[in-house]
């Protein structure tokens, strides 16, 4: 499609000679360059994501060949003693970033129908405006206001409450110690990663075509129908777009999951316990690493980071691939 | 054809690009700047915690010696040690010393100069309690084992006759970044428990039986204020910047004492007639009367040999003055000073950089 204008503009000549002279137009008349620009980029970005993986990969020879696989399950960390294992933070890692989606798709997905099918458009710019600026908050604010706001609210009414209330299920027993665990952890991560959801599900919800809302309607469907059967099937591509930007951020933050959820090398299946994180552990302990194996198994865990954002993005790939065909296709 | 012929000759012209830019961006000799020769510079890095007072005396250098400057970089003790082991930096600086593994890695040998002193300090948050509470060592290795739950241990209510202590579960708070201040507490819960010394021994970063960690000293002092029935531990200096109550410590000699500048300093002068002669001694529980047994040094590490002449006379010219003019700016920045007979025998040694 890109190529037609190319191929319609340049008559074809015989070669070589021709083909370098159409060759040197294209390069005045400025396709060539931005063609070769836009290649440079996209090329760059492989390549230093090739890069990424074999510095992680090169810088982490000794605890491969001493733990082996032993790291993905192994629940010690210790560093004075020189024994690592990555599963109590792989573990923290995935139930936070659960809890952050739990809460935030349903609260993202919602307020983006709002914003886009219900609300009138100057509020609408209005709030949309105010959730851009949420997404511009450096995380460590919310870190702060976690641990001013967040944690003694947590301790004192929200976790009683699901204690009281839901305290059958394994995920809410036990006893409540700080308000530093891996709820609120969850919680905050929730709060930041919401912005992403609304404002880009907002745009592919307004991007659905005139059409597609008239003709549900002339069909006799109701305005919510219309809506819930018919435009937000429609951009589902889009907004699991939104929902992978959250779940990368969730799973990659630091700074303000490291302030509130504790910080403690262990697997809790209660969620009012202390937890760790992947990122937290690399950004607290590798200043004041010392010692080849220790130091290597820091830089490990960033290679498990980076499987874990793999796996899980091609989980959720496959996920879309099963869900397609329902509903309205974008094709 | 044409398609082909044209992005086959775009995509070669632009890996091309990309590759010299590549090769440019990591191969720095190409691209670094000549050295001028005016203008002396040093570089130095490592540890955070002295990092004001380090500041503080390369700034003042500067200003006796315009032409030299020495930057120094607060990347973490670690970093310090690892820097100064490649030999990418001048001299490093590290809160604790370098193991004898480490030393055996250096291709040249490394001298440890302590600089200052620091020293960590418990407090505790107890709704009624005043957190000025009395503790051994002992107890202090119960609670932070996980042995010792509640407030109203006997171990505990023992040195504090006067104070109500609550039968309520004790929280643990800890350091979640790895630092100075962790390598001086469990140093110091070693020499009170083999246990401890055993099972979780010293370090920066440990394998914590109980507790939450909390990032610097603000995370740690923001999770106890925040979280009734909590213990945790910080610098002296931090306390006594915040105004922070904090807790006595037993000493070796059977005293309660609170930790100030001048206890700090005693237990460095307690632990100086057992110096060895390379300066890696840990001073927790010093002998000493008024000593406080939760301090420790915090080191330079210097490169036995400097080649270049000019950087050699710099540093051991800074030496000598960061030992003894230099030690008048540590009170102002509550950073305890070296005792004199400590003092005397490190500049012996700066003779040692060849």
């Amino acid at each position: 499609m890109s190529s037609s204008v190319a191929t319609v503009s340049i008559p074809t000549r015989p070669a070589p000679v021709g083909r370098v002279r159409s060759f040197l137009r294209r390069l005045r008349s400025g396709d060539e360059i931005a063609h070769m620009f836009t290649f440079v980029f996209a090329a760059s970005i492989f390549l230093i994501t090739v890069l990424l993986v074999y510095e992680l990969y090169h810088n982490t020879a000794l605890p491969r060949h001493k733990f082996g696989w032993n790291f993905f399950t192994t629940q010690t960390w210790d560093p004075v003693f020189d024994n690592f294992g990555a599963l109590p933070f792989i573990y923290g890692t995935v139930v936070t970033s659960a809890i952050a989606l739990l809460i935030s798709v349903p609260l993202g997905v919602g307020a983006a129908i709002f914003l886009a099918e219900l609300a009138p458009r100057g509020i609408s710019d209005a709030l949309t405006f105010i959730i851009e600026l949420l997404a511009a908050v450096p995380s460590v604010i919310f870190g702060v206001i976690g641990v001013f706001v967040l944690v003694p609210i947590m301790r004192k009414y929200v976790e009683p409450f699901l204690k009281a209330t839901l305290g059958s299920l394994p995920i809410f027993k036990g006893p409540i110690i700080s308000g530093y665990d891996l709820l609120t952890a969850g919680v905050v991560l929730s709060i930041m990663v919401v912005p992403f959801i609304i404002s880009v599900s907002r745009e592919v919800l307004l991007a659905v075509p005139v059409d597609q809302r008239e003709a549900a309607l002339a069909l006799g469907a109701t305005r919510w129908e219309t809506t819930w059967k018919v435009v937000v099937p429609y951009a589902r591509i889009g907004i699991f777009g939104s929902v992978f930007l959250s779940m990368a951020r969730a799973l990659g933050e630091t700074m303000a999951v490291t302030m509130v959820i504790g910080n403690v090398v262990k697997i809790s299946t209660s969620l009012f316990m202390p937890g760790y994180t992947i990122a937290a552990v690399i950004a607290n302990e590798f200043t004041e690493a010392t010692g080849d194996l220790y130091t290597q198994s820091l830089i490990e865990l960033g290679l498990v980071l980076f499987l874990l954002t793999i796996i899980l993005n091609g989980m959720a790939r496959i996920m879309i691939l099963v869900t397609q065909g329902r509903g309205t296709s974008q094709e | 054809m044409q398609r082909i012929f044209k992005s086959y000759a775009g995509y070669v012209l632009s890996l091309l690009v990309l590759g010299a830019g590549l090769i440019l961006v990591t191969r720095p000799s190409l691209t670094a700047p000549a050295p001028t020769p005016d203008n002396l510079q040093i570089t130095a890095a490592g540890a955070t915690f002295p990092f004001p007072i380090y500041s503080k005396w390369f700034d003042e250098y500067h200003k006796m010696h315009g032409d030299i400057e020495i930057n120094y970089q607060s990347i973490g003790s670690g970093g310090g040690i690892r820097q100064v082991l490649a030999g990418t930096v001048d001299f490093g600086a590290s809160d604790g010393p370098m193991s004898d593994e480490q030393l055996a890695q250096a291709k040249v040998k490394i001298l440890h100069f302590p600089t200052v002193l620091g020293a960590v300090v418990p407090t505790v948050n107890i709704p009624g309690v005043s957190a000025e509470l009395n503790f051994t060592p002992e107890a202090l290795a119960g609670i932070y084992l996980g042995k010792i739950t509640k407030w109203n241990d006997p171990a505990l209510t023992g040195p504090n006759p006067k104070a109500k202590l609550p039968a309520d579960e004790i929280v643990v708070v800890h350091r979640a970044d790895g630092s100075g201040t962790t390598y001086i507490w469990t140093d110091f819960l070693s020499k009170a428990s083999d246990e401890w010394k055993n099972k979780v021994g010293k370090g920066t970063s440990v394998n914590w039986p109980v507790g939450l960690g909390g990032k610097g000293n603000e995370g740690v002092t923001g999770q106890i204020k925040q979280t009734p029935n909590s213990i945790g531990y910080i610098e002296l200096i931090y306390a006594v910047q915040n105004n922070m109550p904090y807790g006595r410590v037993k000493n070796s000699s059977g005293a309660f004492i609170k930790a100030d500048l001048d206890a700090v300093t005693a237990a460095a002068a307690g632990a100086a007639k057992d110096m060895p002669a390379d300066f890696r001694v840990s001073i927790t529980n010093a002998p000493g009367k008024t000593a406080y047994p939760v301090s420790s040094f915090t080191w330079l590490l210097v490169p036995a040999k400097i080649d270049n002449a000019a950087k050699k006379k710099v540093i051991t010219d800074f030496l000598h003055w960061m030992m003894t003019d230099g030690q008048k700016f540590c009170n102002n920045l509550a950073y305890a000073e070296l005792p004199k007979p400590i003092v005397a025998k490190e500049l012996k040694a700066i003779s040692l950089i060849q």
